[in-house]
C-alpha cells in the first residue's frame, strides 16, 4: 500500500539537510512502528521517496515523502503515532493512501511556490511601491528573461519567464514579501533564490541570499488542466 | 524553541551546522531558572566523534535524573568555526540552552587520548575561561576531568580544578550536594575546591605540591594541606545491573561514528593483556545480568529507531551468557531489518556461526588481533592466543565462505628482536597457506589478508609502565622489518600492510606518561595553532617539537629512558585498585615470557578483589 506524508519544516531544523532528513523519518519510522515494506535483499532499505530535496536553510510547509507499508493504522492515528517522536521543527500534517498504481511524488513534482523575505534586521534599500513597478517591468512585460547560467561544460543561457509561474510583491508587517511559484522537478528545478538574483541584478543592485529567509509553501503536480495541483491532494483519508 | 547562539550567516557559512544546533532527538529540555546547577559536558573533539561516546550519554541522562542538575553539551569545534569564533570573539556555547558555557558552574571535560589534549585547551580558550586553574575565579565554571587518561592526570594538571578519577555513576551525587551547600553559605572557589578532596574518587591537583630528584625523576608528591588524602581511590561500580543506563539515548541528525544502539554488556576484561590499560584499570571485570540487556535491547531500538544494535565491551566473548543473548537479539531484532554487529569476538565455530547470519559474508572481513606475531612474544604480552588458534580460526572462516582477513599487531613491543617483526609476515603467510590449501574449484578466487600494525605506546597502570620506547626512526625501521617481510613472501599478492605514523606515537608517550612540566609546553603547542592533533590533516609534528624544544623539555627523558622499579611516577598517588606491587610481578613475568592465566582460571592477586565482586567473586556466593 503506497502512502504519502505531508509536513513542516521550521526553526532551526532549516539546517538539517536533505540526506539527514532521509536519515531522520528512517527511524522516525520504527519509533512511530509504522509498519513500513523493506526491499528484498541481504541489506534490506524502507521503500521511501522524498518529493523535492530543500536546500539547507530553507524552511517549509509543505514537503513530501511517499512509503510503502504492509498495513497501517488510520491517518489520524499515524499523524499522531509520528508526532509523538518528532523533534521541535518537524511536525507531520497529513498522511493519505494513494492509488496503487500512482506514480511516486518525486516523478511527478512539477512546481513549488515559496515566500521571499528580508530576515529580521535586514533593510531592503527599495519601497514597496518602487519594488512593484519595477517588478512588473522585469516580469509581467517582458515576453522572455534570459539569463546565463553556470553550468559543467560552461555557460547556458535560458529562458527564466517561462520557468516561473506566478511571482507577485506583498507586504508583511510593512516589509516587502516576495511571492514565487517556479517551475521544480528533475528536468528544470528552479530556486526561488535565482529569480531573485536575476531581478536584483534588474534592479542594478545584489541579491545578497543570507540576508534572505526562504520558506517554501506548497510542491505541486500537474493537473490535466494544465494546472497545478498541490501533492496531498492526490490521496485519501484513511478512516 | 531555543535563540541559536550562532547566526544563520555564520551557520550556512560553516560546515554540517547540525553540530550546533542542539534539538536532536531524546534531548533533555530544562528551564535554567528551575536548576540549581548547570553542568556543561565536553568531548573535546568533533561532535560525530564525541557523540558517538557511551560514557557522556551515561552521565548526561544521570545528572539529568536531578531535578537541581541541568547537564548540557559541547563539543569542539571544526577549525572553520573555530577561526570565526575567534575573529568575533563568540564565545563558546552549550548546544541544550546555547548560553556561553563560561556561565556554567561545572565544565567537565572527558579525557579519552592523549591527542585531543590541544583540543582542550581550544574549549577553555573558546569558552573565555582561563587556561590555568590558578587564574580563575568565582566568576568562573569549576573545570572537572574524567576519562581513562586521568589515570594520569599530571601533564593537564595545571588546566584543570578537580579530576574524577574512575567511573562516574558514582560520587558525582556528593559533588553536586557539596556544590550547592557550599554555594547557599557563600564559600569560596578555594573552600569548596578542598572540600571536593574529601569526596572519594576526587583529585585536586592544586592541593599536592610535587618535588623532583636532580635526574627529572619525583622525588616526593605530597599534599600541601592537613586533611587532604595522600592517596586518591579510583570508582568503581560494583551493582552494574542496577546502575543508570541511557534508555533513551540522544539520536544525531548528522551520521555519528556509532550511528547504532550501543549496549554495554560488561566492564572490565578478564584477559590481563600486559599493554592494556582498559584491561587494568576497569577491574573487576562485572557483567550485567541478561534479562536486563534484553529489556534495555528493546527499549533502546523502540526509543532511537537505529537500524543497528552493537555490543559493546573489552572482549564480548567472555561474556557468560553470550550465546542466549546474541540469539536473543538476532531472533527478536532480525526480521524488523536491524543488524546486529558484533565487535570484539574470538573466531571460533560459535562466533562464525553467529556471524554469518548477521552479515554477508561475501562483503565482510574477519577481525584477528593477535597483536604480536610470534608465540614469544605472544607469551610476553601475555595475549592468551596461540597460533593453532589463529590459523583453526581462519581455516574454519575460509571453509565458511569469508575470503577477507584482517589483522592487527603491535611493533616496538618489549623485548621485540628482529625475528619477533618477521613473525607477523609469516604468520599472515600462513594463514594465506590454509585458504589456498582449500580445492580451488570450491574457493572464489583469492584470499585478502590485511596486516595493521600501529606502535605500542606504553600507558600507567599496565605491567608495561616501566617499558622504555624506542625513536621515530626505530619505529619506522621496525614496519620496513616487516614490509621487507610480507614482500618476500609467496602469497604477498594475497597480503596488504598498513603501518600507523610514528611522529604520534612519541608524542602520545610523553603525554601518556608525563608529569606536570609537560603543561607548559601543551600550551605553547596550541599557541602554535595546533587543535585537531588526532586528525592527520591538521596534525603538525613541527609545533610540538619546537614547543618541546623552547621549554627546555627532554622528549626522551619520557620515551627512551629506562625506568627503575622503585621509581616513583607521576600517577603513583592514584589507587587504581590493581597494585604496584602486582604490575612489577607481571613486567617480571613478561622479562621472563611467562603467561599468567586469566581472572577466570586462576585469581593473580592483583589488588581488586577488595572491591568485593565481579569476576573475583562469581564463584563464591
Amino acid at each position: 500500500m503506497k502512502i504519502r506524508i505531508k509536513f513542516k519544516k521550521y526553526g532551526v531544523m532549516k539546517f538539517i539537510g536533505h540526506l539527514d532528513i532521509m536519515r531522520y523519518f528512517q527511524k522516525a519510522m520504527r519509533r512511530a512502528e509504522i509498519d513500513i515494506a523493506y526491499s528484498e535483499g541481504f541489506s534490506p532499505h524502507q521503500i521511501m521517496s522524498f518529493a523535492a530535496p530543500l536546500g539547507v536553510g530553507i524552511t517549509s510547509d509543505g514537503e513530501y515523502l511517499d512509503i510503502e507499508v504492509n498495513a497501517t493504522k488510520s491517518s489520524a492515528e499515524s499523524i499522531r503515532a509520528l508526532n509523538q517522536t518528532m523533534v521541535e521543527g518537524i511536525e507531520v500534517v497529513s498522511y493519505v493512501k494513494l492509488d496503487d498504481h500512482a506514480k511516486t511524488a518525486m516523478s511527478i513534482v512539477a512546481a513549488a511556490d515559496y515566500y521571499v523575505y528580508g530576515k529580521s534586521g535586514s533593510e531592503l534599500p527599495y519601497s514597496l511601491d518602487e519594488l512593484k513597478v519595477k517588478q512588473k517591468e522585469f516580469y509581467e512585460d517582458k515576453e522572455e528573461i534570459l539569463i546565463t547560467k553556470k553550468t559543467k561544460k560552461g555557460q547556458k543561457t535560458m529562458d527564466l519567464k517561462r520557468l516561473i509561474y506566478d511571482f507577485s510583491i506583498d507586504e508583511r508587517e510593512g516589509k516587502p514579501v516576495f511571492y514565487l511559484k517556479v517551475c521544480t522537478g528533475s528536468t528544470d528545478n528552479v530556486k526561488p533564490e535565482l529569480v531573485l538574483e536575476a531581478f536584483y541584478e534588474f534592479l542594478g543592485s545584489m541579491f545578497d541570499a543570507s540576508l534572505f529567509q526562504v520558506h517554501r509553501l506548497e510542491v505541486y503536480a500537474a493537473d490535466e488542466n494544465n494546472g497545478f495541483r498541490p501533492l496531498s491532494e492526490m490521496g485519501e483519508e484513511i478512516a | 524553541m531555543n535563540q541559536l547562539a550562532l547566526s544563520d550567516e555564520i551557520l550556512m557559512t560553516v560546515d554540517k551546522p547540525a553540530r550546533y544546533i542542539g534539538n536532536e532527538l531524546n534531548i533533555i529540555k530544562k528551564n535554567l531558572d528551575e536548576v540549581d546547577i548547570r553542568f556543561v559536558i565536553c568531548f573535546p573533539d568533533v561532535y560525530e566523534i564525541g557523540m558517538s561516546h557511551l560514557g557522556i550519554q551515561i552521565l548526561y541522562d544521570m545528572f539529568n535524573k536531578r531535578k537541581d542538575v541541568y547537564c548540557e553539551r559541547v563539543y569542539s569545534p571544526w577549525p572553520d568555526l573555530h577561526k570565526i569564533m575567534k575573529e568575533q570573539e563568540i564565545p563558546l556555547f552549550s548546544l541544550e540552552t546555547q548560553k556561553p558555557v563560561k556561565t556554567a558552574d561545572f565544565l567537565g571535560i572527558t579525557i579519552q587520548y592523549e591527542m585531543c589534549y590541544t583540543n582542550i585547551l581550544q574549549i577553555l580558550d573558546l569558552s573565555q575561561i582561563p587556561f590555568y586553574a590558578r587564574e580563575r575565579t568565582g566568576e568562573d565554571p569549576i573545570v572537572i576531568g574524567g576519562g581513562p587518561c586521568v589515570y594520569n592526570p599530571e601533564p593537564l594538571a595545571d588546566f584543570f580544578d578537580l579530576f574524577y578519577i574512575g567511573e562516574g555513576e558514582t560520587s558525582y551525587d556528593a559533588l553536586f550536594d557539596l556544590y550547592k551547600k557550599m554555594k547557599a553559605n557563600g564559600k569560596d572557589r578555594s573552600d569548596f575546591l578542598f572540600e571536593t578532596s574529601k569526596i572519594p574518587g576526587i583529585y585536586v591537583p592544586s592541593l599536592y605540591e610535587v618535588d623532583y630528584k636532580e635526574d627529572g625523576t619525583i622525588a616526593s608528591f605530597q599534599p600541601i594541606r592537613e586533611g587532604v588524602p595522600q592517596k586518591i581511590q579510583k570508582q568503581v561500580v560494583m551493582n552494574l545491573s542496577d546502575s543508570v543506563y541511557p534508555t533513551r539515548p540522544l539520536v544525531p541528525f548528522i551520521k555519528a561514528t556509532q550511528d547504532r544502539v550501543v549496549l554495554e554488556i560488561q566492564r572490565g576484561c578478564i584477559r590481563g593483556c600486559r599493554f592494556c590499560q582498559a584491561g587494568m584499570i576497569y577491574r573487576p571485570n562485572r557483567e550485567k545480568n541478561i534479562d536486563l540487556l534484553k529489556t534495555y535491547a528493546y527499549e533502546m531500538l523502540k526509543n532511537t529507531g537505529h537500524e543497528e544494535i552493537s555490543l559493546s565491551s573489552l572482549s564480548s566473548s567472555d561474556y557468560t551468557d553470550l550465546n542466549e543473548l546474541v540469539t536473543f537479539l538476532i531472533d527478536n531484532f532480525k526480521q524488523n531489518g536491524v543488524n546486529i554487529s558484533l565487535p570484539s569476538l574470538r573466531i571460533d565455530a560459535f562466533s562464525l556461526d553467529v556471524m554469518s547470519k548477521v552479515q554477508d559474508i561475501r562483503k565482510s572481513s574477519l577481525t584477528f588481533a593477535p597483536e604480536a606475531g610470534s608465540q614469544r612474544m605472544r607469551d610476553v604480552i601475555n595475549k592468551g592466543l596461540t597460533e593453532e588458534v589463529i590459523l583453526d580460526g581462519a581455516k574454519l572462516a575460509f571453509d565458511g565462505g569469508w575470503q577477507k582477513v584482517k589483522l592487527y599487531f603491535m611493533l616496538g613491543l618489549p623485548t621485540e628482536t628482529e625475528e619477533d617483526m618477521r613473525a607477523i609476515a609469516e604468520l599472515a603467510n600462513k594463514i594465506a597457506v590454509r585458504y589456498y590449501e582449500i580445492p580451488k574449484e570450491q574457493r572464489n578466487g583469492k584470499c585478502q589478508i590485511t596486516i595493521s600494525t600501529s606502535f605500542f605506546v606504553p600507558k600507567p597502570f599496565t605491567p608495561f609502565q616501566w617499558a622504555k620506547m624506542y625513536d621515530r626512526d626505530s619505529y619506522l625501521a621496525r614496519a620496513k622489518v616487516v614490509n621487507d617481510a610480507v614482500k618476500a613472501q609467496l602469497n604477498r599478492k594475497s597480503i596488504k600492510y598498513n603501518w600507523h605514523e610514528a611522529d604520534v606515537t612519541v608524542l602520545e608517550g610523553i603525554l601518556a606518561r608525563g608529569d606536570r612540566k609537560i603543561a607548559q609546553a601543551l600550551l605553547k603547542v596550541y599557541e602554535k595553532g595546533g587543535i585537531f592533533d588526532a586528525w592527520t590533516e591538521f596534525f603538525d609534528n613541527s609545533r610540538w617539537i619546537e614547543a618541546f624544544e623552547e621549554c627546555g623539555i627532554d622528549m626522551d627523558f619520557y620515551t627512551t629512558r629506562e625506568r627503575s622499579l622503585d621509581e616513583i611516577f607521576p600517577w603513583d598517588f592514584i589507587d587504581a585498585g590493581v597494585s604496584k606491587e602486582f604490575l612489577a610481578r607481571e613486567w617480571n613475568n613478561a622479562m621472563a615470557a611467562k603467561v599468567t592465566p586469566n581472572c577466570r582460571m586462576k585469581c593473580s592477586a592483583c589488588g581488586s578483589m577488595r572491591f568485593k565482586g565481579g569476576v573475583c567473586y562469581e564463584d563464591k556466593n
